[in-house]
């Protein structure tokens, strides 16, 4: 038997995520859908011998044709025909919650209203007739409570129930008014001759109501000018009589529906008292404090993370290196097996060292899954949003950058926390120019060696500052070129305050790192497998060999691979920025991870890796000026992001054009600034 | 002529209103894609706002069918009541 399909729709903070968990567990899939960055998750369960698929649409407020996550969820209802719709509504705000499920009714899909969070709404005092509200609304409702496990089963039966009545045509529906009728009848009437196909397959009144209110889809998609002309002359008409769009006047009559409905069901039995929620945002949204706690939180948000992960990142760090013995163990002693060099500097080495950073991973999304539980991340975008705004991004921006600092793989993850799209896309551009916790390991081996120690800390800060101005001028423009479009106008709502349950923050913590594991196990893991080529082979003959001891062997080996060739071709065009084919070389190799830029330099110097910096700090010193030293820094934080961040932003973008964007662009704007950095420094 | 003008003074943005009054709205004058977004999170004709915090010059918080909202003052701006 085939397996029932049933959509989950819903406002945002309608809890609708929870339910969804409740009711799939973890047999869930995470993805995107194709070609956006919305993300798309379903998930499996089964109900009394029925097979069922849930997908979780994106939470939306209507299903007009504004918006990336509208239409997705639109199409998805019209589209593939689910077998059954859920409408996830916020118990304790039937009214703007029952507006989705208004457009429902009118797309004439079989539907099951979820009352969620229903626990909530009885203590506000709230007292549903949900017999006779279910009989205006033409649909089974089902009151849960998702984070705390309750009516999942009832909600399935009624999934099924619903599921094997089909689509039937609705005894009332909506009515819109006399005036909007008749003109909604006169267009129907020509969709029904005209446009027999998309009255076939959405329903002519649907498309009538969708033409009168201007949708620029279903537009785009008549055939027959006529059949505009008529709607034209419609919408003129209503506008006329109304003096108000058409679009306006049907939301009116939709509130209108649903405030009839609600009147003769719903009774408030509790005055709405001033709650906590108003209390607690009376301090965190306050003008002077809403800005410093905010800033307090992600201090300790970004403390929590580097030292509870420092311990479990350490062991991990030791079971890599345990194992890249271990392995070479299997050799026997000064054995020139390129398995065992592909297996240990390779797979361990590059795998390695990006798992390592799980513990942090799941931790910092551990941490961000609890303050968007709890309702406070809606405040944090509020607070933020008067400074984000001004570079034309979304107040919650400001995470996923800030994020950034420890390091871009996860930054880009979190940007999933942006609805749209273009916010979205334009933080993840410029989430590489936060300098992340891999590069400090370049600055500290580069600001020790030419900076005198009253200075270091004043560079340090001068390049993290770079980073952060390149940042904000980026967004900048990219939302005046790339990404264009005007800015979302901020409208959002601040849910109450909740109590998040450990189950739905530990399922998100688990999706985060499971999605990173599998990164790591994949591209990540190709990547390194091919870089570790290209600094291994050609080798060089064996009598050139002859006679060095294990360093300069392997400074000879890395000049003569690939890496070092690319190194060498590449000198002229890097000395202009005052680089020469050793600093190319240990750059190309830093593509892998930004750390790796120290080992690549300590070979080509043949100072040995290990804990030999000082050596090479002097042989810096002797072969290159302060200033170059400076311009490596420069080139190490904004060029070429390693290979995690390049394939994370590939999965989140779902495509490879966004990711060579970052890459190339990211890497031009490195050469021209060092270019202009080097040659203005070298004349002064 | 002098009565129209009256009336129409009374309509305002309500970017306007002081802290803890409550308005009704009259029209939102955005671009249709705001339009219909507001409409669908409320905002209707005849709907009531309660103004929680005017914010100036930062965000604006209402309160409209009991839901907490925060508006860009942009927002607040093009929204008209009485």
């Amino acid at each position: 038997m085939k397996p029932i399909v049933v959509a989950l729709v819903g406002n945002p903070n309608s809890g609708k995520s929870s339910l969804f968990n409740l009711i799939t567990g973890s047999h869930q899939h995470v993805g995107n859908y194709p070609g956006v960055t919305v993300e798309k998750k379903e998930g499996f369960c089964t109900h009394n011998g029925h097979e069922m698929r849930f997908v979780d649409l994106p939470g939306t407020y209507s299903l007009t044709a504004y918006s990336e996550e509208e239409i997705i969820a639109r199409r998805f209802v019209l589209d593939e025909r689910p077998d059954v719709v859920v409408d996830v509504v916020d118990a304790s705000n039937i009214e703007r919650n029952l507006y989705l499920g208004t457009q429902l009714i009118e797309m004439g899909v079989p539907l099951v209203f979820a009352f969620n969070m229903s626990d909530l709404a009885k203590r506000r005092g709230l007292v549903f007739d949900l017999d006779q509200l279910s009989r205006l609304l033409e649909a089974r409702i089902v009151p849960t409570v998702g984070n705390k496990g309750q009516g999942r089963e009832a909600l399935l039966d009624a999934v099924i129930e619903t599921a094997r009545e089909g689509r039937k045509p609705r005894v009332h529906g909506l009515h819109y008014g006399t005036e909007i009728e008749e003109q909604l009848a006169r267009v129907e009437a020509i969709v029904r001759t005209k446009e027999g196909d998309l009255a076939d397959k959405y329903g002519s009144r649907w498309v009538a109501l969708k033409l009168i209110e201007q949708d620029d889809e279903v537009v785009g998609k008549i055939q027959h000018q006529e059949v505009l002309d008529a709607a034209a002359k419609s919408v003129a008409y209503l506008r006329n009589i109304f003096r108000d769009e058409p679009e306006i006047v049907l939301a009116d009559r939709r509130y209108g529906f649903i405030s009839g409905a609600c009147q003769e069901t719903i009774k408030n039995t509790v005055e709405r008292r001033h709650d906590a929620s108003d209390v607690i945002d009376a301090v965190v949204t306050n003008r002077f404090l809403g800005l410093p706690i905010f800033l307090l939180l992600m201090y300790a948000v970004f403390w929590l993370t580097f030292t509870l992960g420092e311990f479990p990142m350490q062991v991990l760090e030791g079971l890599f290196g345990w194992l890249g013995t271990a392995v070479s163990g299997l050799w026997p002693a000064g054995s020139e097996s390129r398995l065992r060099s592909l297996l240990v500097e390779g797979i361990i080495a590059g795998v390695g060292g990006v798992v390592v950073f799980l513990p942090n991973i799941l931790l910092l999304f551990l941490v961000i899954a609890m303050l968007e539980d709890t309702g406070y991340m809606a405040r944090a975008a509020f607070v933020m949003d008067r400074i984000m705004h001004k570079i034309g991004l979304h107040g919650k921006s400001f995470i996923p950058m800030l994020i950034g600092f420890g390091c871009s793989v996860p930054a880009i993850m979190a940007t999933r926390i942006l609805e749209n799209q273009r916010n979205r896309l334009t933080t993840i551009m410029v989430i590489p120019l936060m300098s992340c916790g891999a590069r400090l390991t370049i600055y500290s081996l580069i600001i020790p060696a030419f900076f005198a120690p009253a200075w270091r800390g004043p560079v340090m800060w001068l390049v993290y500052l770079i980073g952060i101005l390149l940042a904000v001028i980026c967004a900048k423009v990219l939302r005046l070129t790339v990404f264009q479009g005007e800015t979302m106008p901020f409208v959002m709502e601040l849910p109450p305050y909740r109590m998040p349950t450990p189950r739905s923050v530990v399922i998100h913590m688990w999706q985060r790192g499971w999605m990173f594991l599998k990164k790591a196990g994949t591209v990540i893991l190709g990547i390194s497998v091919v870089l570790w080529f290209l600094a291994s082979f050609p080798k060089p003959a064996p009598e050139r060999l002859a006679g060095l001891d294990d360093e300069q062997a392997q400074q000879v080996s890395l000049e003569h691979s690939v890496i070092g060739r690319v190194g060498r071709f590449v000198e002229p065009a890097i000395r202009p920025l005052g680089f020469d084919w050793r600093i190319g070389t240990a750059l190309i190799g830093a593509t892998a991870a930004k750390e790796v830029f120290v080992s690549q330099l300590s070979i080509v110097y043949a100072t040995g890796s290990g804990d030999n910096a000082d050596l090479l700090r002097q042989k810096l010193q002797a072969n290159y000026t302060p200033l170059v030293g400076f311009c490596v820094m420069l080139f190490s934080l904004i060029a070429t992001p390693c290979v995690a961040t390049i394939a994370m932003t590939k999965q989140e973008t779902n495509s490879w054009r966004w990711a060579a964007f970052q890459f190339f662009g990211l890497t031009v704007l490195a050469y021209g600034i060092t270019l202009v950095v080097f040659q203005v420094g070298s004349r002064i | 002529m002098g009565e129209v003008v009256v009336e129409k003074s009374r309509v305002r943005p309500l970017s306007t209103v002081a802290t803890g009054d409550t308005v009704r709205l009259v029209r939102v004058r955005a671009g249709r894609g705001l339009n219909s977004r507001l409409a669908s999170m409320g905002f209707v004709p005849g709907v009531e706002i309660r103004v929680v915090s005017n914010g100036h010059p930062g965000p604006f918080v209402v309160i409209i069918k009991d839901i907490k909202m925060v508006l860009g003052r942009g927002v607040a701006q093009k929204v008209f009541v009485q």
